[in-house]
């Protein structure tokens, strides 16, 4: 049960904006998802030789800096950690192919919600203005974000199994509807090597997509091949490094509309997530057709 | 005219006090003003009044309305004027899925595009698109009209029964048992009517009809392939 | 091999358990018409059902109430959670939703008539609401459906309680079809289609699907209504832990759970025997369900599918249900397959009992047609007493078991007072095999 956001900038001018209309966007869909609230941001680059990842422990106590200082000395590099909410931002100059299996097997307790060069991942329970606040999102630059909110179907609300899924080096996927056929992709997928972190059917939509990218897809190919394997109800917004995507089954009766003009590309569940958006009373709205990939990417 | 400001007075007050007003009472006409896209706005309204909703509106707004004209000088969410009975509702923006879905009566007027389902299982409700419709518009629709002066989406009158569909731009794809229709002088006075009615300016000459082949009304075997 | 006769030693003739003679008429049909087999009625195949289960009688550790004497309760309040008026049932068992147009404008109102003597409610169907089942239900519910035949905002004010279904045990998933026989003049008008179509109910509703989008379709009925009616949601038998668990999430007063064997009034045979689960199987998970969210009792929980008898409500109300409904058994109640009837029965080719051919609209008692004549020979007042009967006969066998096992009110029966005869039935109800502490399954599931 969620509510869905995403927004892509094609003008450049905009992106000290991005953060502070993305937190409209989720506010809007703050009924659709009381709970909880997850937003992906691709934001402020680092350079070609480090990678960024957002991890997470509940514990707002946790030695994230002593975390940091060991990575450095295991790989023998520079590695900082900058503590946000109950999550911490980690660059460390490595790639991120050393950087993630050392905090699997030595931080098993930290849970690594998003990475790459670009995209930062905050999840956490609350109201989306709540969480909004507490990541400081207002003031996040960027190319593209994408948010989700959560009305949770168990009685204990966390962030396990919350969007967006991160499968991959700067991707994520938000995920409106249910898959029917999951069970059996999530095998066939584990067999081509991809690993899951929970049983949830929008993890197997991530994955998959990451999967079909690692194979040399392009985006619209990914998605378009994801069209005829995925079965079920469905309304994907998908973020990558330079690439914004939407998509939606062949019923579309999960909600979903989009707005675009010169400047911005942007989606929602509802219109009124898209109601504040610069000019928008100028902008082409429309809702997605069903069956029918829409992708943008920047120049 | 009565202002309601939504940020003040709490939208199940507003129903309730729209919902109440007495046949005899000359509150007419309302305006509610600071909607923010809530859902279930102005419906099951009764009396002949006139509400105007200024700005986004979201889900299923003016639904189930009776007599009342409803304006909504925005965008609109998923099923807006769903099982209307009677009255008009009219939308300046564009509509999400399902407007008009199962209405039984009255005008439902959308001066920009609609989205998916259109009209679906509409069951005597005239609709007139100013622009065009999503995917699967009039499905099983069963009686009144869909009128779309731009496109329609691909499976236009899946299962349809007898709806009248009248379509001025291109049509993606007809669905199952949707054929075009001759259109007879009838058809095209019917057409004029609704136009003027709702006030878009189009030439009903430019119109295309659509309805059922009639060929699924009884299960057959030999029709499997449509099922 | 034929016999030969020279000889007193021969194979006689032998018959496959998987081909058995059902399974070779039904190739055989499928082979000659190309069609699947269309009836009415529910599961017929065995399943795991509450016949399996036992009470435990009172003792020596437990004390038993004096039969006849000492009162025990039957009453159930429904829509306690959010709507202002909640409704009161005398006994826990209610009449479940079927539509005019399936059945008759007499057996609607003998339905009600039924109902009413008894205190209890009755439920639309697809179809709308007739001003006789209005007019004979003290207490009614209106079924919101996918396919909104009849739908009406009057009919809506006009109720004591909305019924939004989701699905129904029989064919969880699947929409229906009334074949065009049993398209009336007044059927069709009311569904606002010609006559003599067959008329398809959906499978979804129009304008929303998942969770999400229902909180807000229970939104706006509860606007359009004044916040006064409980709100139900109606789920077929499937996933019922996380189905209940959303039709909670989704603001729903009360949850409808109806399994396998609960009837329809036409649908593919093979949709009733192979999709969705007997009730024995999905009440504990419901029930799982509502305590995790607490809300057990709070959200009341009506199960339906094969209830018989007293025991049948005992059983289901020990597992946590509030209350049970009945389709079939009512029908039955009113005069459904009675054998006065055989010598009609024997030229539809069927007989008293096994008749099932509900959608055809040929029904010799009157009751699932819309024939002005079959209509016309069953009498609303007497069919109604019968039902009357039927509904108090269940009530007290109820009391008679709530009684031995010492509760005053039927809502004390609990999952502790049952044991199970086979692993099967013990797993899905999570209950004891009898004789031992053994609860099969426990850890595994719910």
């Amino acid at each position: 049960m969620c509510g869905i956001v995403g927004l892509f900038l094609k003008n450049p001018s905009l992106r000290s904006k991005l953060g502070a209309h993305l937190e409209t966007m989720l506010i809007g869909m703050t009924e659709r998802g009381p709970d909880s609230a997850g937003i992906a941001v691709y934001h402020s680059p680092v350079a070609d030789d480090r990678c960024k990842l957002t991890l997470f422990n509940a514990d707002t106590a946790y030695p994230w800096r002593n975390l940091a200082a060991d990575l450095g000395k295991a790989l023998n590099t520079k590695a900082e950690a900058t503590q946000k909410g109950n999550h911490a931002l980690l660059v460390a100059q490595a790639d991120e192919e050393k950087v993630l299996p050392w905090i699997r097997t030595q931080h098993p307790d930290v849970r690594i919600m998003g990475y790459g060069q670009l995209m930062e991942v905050y999840k956490d329970i609350g109201l989306p203005a709540e969480v909004a606040t507490r990541y400081g999102l207002k003031n996040m630059e960027g190319s593209h974000a994408i948010g989700h909110t959560r009305m949770a179907t168990e009685s204990a609300v966390t962030t396990e199994g919350s969007h967006p899924f991160t499968p991959a080096a700067d991707m994520c996927l938000v995920h409106n509807g249910s898959l029917s056929n999951h069970n059996n992709l999530r095998k066939w997928l584990r067999k081509n090597g991809q690993e899951f972190d929970t049983d949830n059917d929008s993890e197997v939509a991530a994955r998959y997509f990451a999967y079909r990218l690692s194979e040399g897809a392009t985006l619209k190919e990914a998605l378009e091949a994801g069209l005829k394997d995925l079965d079920g109800f469905f309304t994907f917004t998908m973020g990558t490094k330079d690439g914004f995507a939407v998509v939606r089954d062949g019923i579309a009766c999960k909600p979903a509309v989009m707005a675009e003009n010169d400047d911005w590309v942007a989606m929602a569940s509802e219109f009124r997530s898209l109601a504040y958006l610069p000019n928008v009373e100028k902008a082409k709205i429309w809702e997605p057709a069903p069956s029918t990939v829409y992708t943008w990417s920047l120049q | 005219m009565n202002v309601i400001d939504l940020t003040k007075t709490p939208l199940r007050e507003v129903n309730q006090r729209l919902q109440s007003i007495s046949a005899d009472s000359n509150e007419r006409l309302w305006k509610l003003t600071n909607l923010h896209g809530e859902h279930a706005c102005a419906v099951g309204l009764t009396q002949p009044i006139e509400v105007h909703i200024d700005g986004h509106i979201g889900y299923y707004c003016a639904g189930m309305n009776q007599e009342a004209t409803v304006v909504i000088h925005g965008q609109c969410g998923m099923g807006v004027a769903e099982n209307m009975m009677s009255g008009e509702v009219r939308v300046k923006g564009n509509a999400s899925s399902a407007a008009g879905a199962t209405g039984q009566g009255g005008l439902l007027v959308i001066e920009g595009d609609a989205g998916t389902r259109c009209g679906i299982s509409m069951k005597g409700i005239d609709i007139v698109v100013g622009g065009s419709v999503g995917a699967m518009s009039g499905f099983m629709a069963q009686s009144g009209s869909l009128v779309v002066c731009g496109d329609a989406g691909a499976s236009l009158g899946d299962s349809i029964y007898e709806a009248r569909l009248y379509v001025q731009g291109k049509v993606e794809s007809l669905g199952s048992d949707c054929v075009e229709k001759k259109m007879t002088p009838h058809h095209l006075a019917k057409l004029e009517r609704l136009l003027k009615k709702a006030g878009i300016d189009a030439d009903p000459k430019k119109f295309k009809r659509y309805g059922s082949a009639r060929k699924l009304y009884n299960f057959h075997v030999d029709n499997a392939s449509s099922y | 091999m034929s016999a030969p006769t020279n000889t007193p030693f021969y194979t006689p003739p032998r018959f496959s358990a998987t081909f058995d003679q059902h399974s070779i008429a039904e190739i055989q049909r499928a082979a000659a018409t190309g069609i699947y087999d269309i009836r009415g009625a529910g599961t017929k195949r065995r399943v795991p059902h509450f016949d399996d289960l036992l009470f435990l009688g009172a003792s020596i550790s437990r004390y038993p109430l004096e039969g006849y004497r000492e009162k025990c309760g039957t009453n159930v309040v429904l829509g306690t959670r959010f709507a202002k008026k909640p409704i009161e049932l005398k006994i826990p068992v209610t009449i479940a939703g079927m539509s005019f147009g399936a059945l008759s404008g007499p057996a609607k109102e003998a339905l009600g008539r039924g109902a009413t003597a008894m205190g209890t409610s009755t439920t639309t169907g697809d179809g709308g609401m007739t001003p006789e089942e209005r007019g004979h239900s003290q207490i009614l519910v209106y079924q919101y459906l996918p396919s909104r035949y009849g739908m009406n905002p009057n009919d809506l004010r006009k109720a004591d309680a909305i019924e939004v279904v989701v699905g129904q045990g029989a064919k969880p998933g699947g929409g229906g079809m009334l074949l065009g026989q049993k398209i009336s003049d007044r059927v069709a008008k009311m569904r606002n289609l010609p006559k003599g179509i067959d008329q398809r109910s959906a499978c979804r509703h129009p304008d929303w699907t998942g969770p999400d989008d229902l909180t807000i379709k229970i939104q706006e009925l509860r606007e359009i209504t004044n916040w006064e009616k409980p709100i139900y949601v109606k789920v077929g038998a499937t996933r019922p832990y996380y189905d209940t668990a959303l039709a909670v999430k989704s603001g729903a007063d009360v949850v409808v759970l109806d399994g396998m064997q609960g009837g329809t009034a036409a649908t593919q045979d093979v949709f009733i025997e192979h999709v969705g689960l007997p009730i024995l199987a999905a009440i504990r998970p419901a029930v799982k369900a509502l305590q995790d969210l607490d809300m057990h009792r709070k959200v009341q929980l009506i199960v339906s599918g094969g209830i018989r008898n007293g025991a049948d409500v005992a059983k289901a109300l020990a597992l946590g249900a509030d209350a049970v409904a009945i389709g079939t058994a009512a029908l039955i109640a009113l005069g459904d397959n009675d054998p006065k009837w055989e010598e009609e029965y024997k030229k539809l080719g069927t007989t008293a009992g096994a008749y099932d051919d509900w959608h055809e609209g040929r029904d010799p008692a009157g009751i699932t047609t819309q024939d002005p004549e079959l209509a016309a020979r069953l009498d609303p007042v007497k069919a109604g007493h019968r039902l009357a009967n039927y509904l108090a006969v269940l009530t007290m066998e109820a009391q008679i078991i709530a009684r031995a096992c010492g509760k005053s009110h039927l809502h004390n029966l609990e999952p502790e007072d049952l044991v199970a005869l086979t692993v099967e039935s013990a797993a899905m109800a999570g209950v004891p095999l009898a004789g031992t502490s053994w609860i099969p399954g426990q850890g595994g599931g719910y």
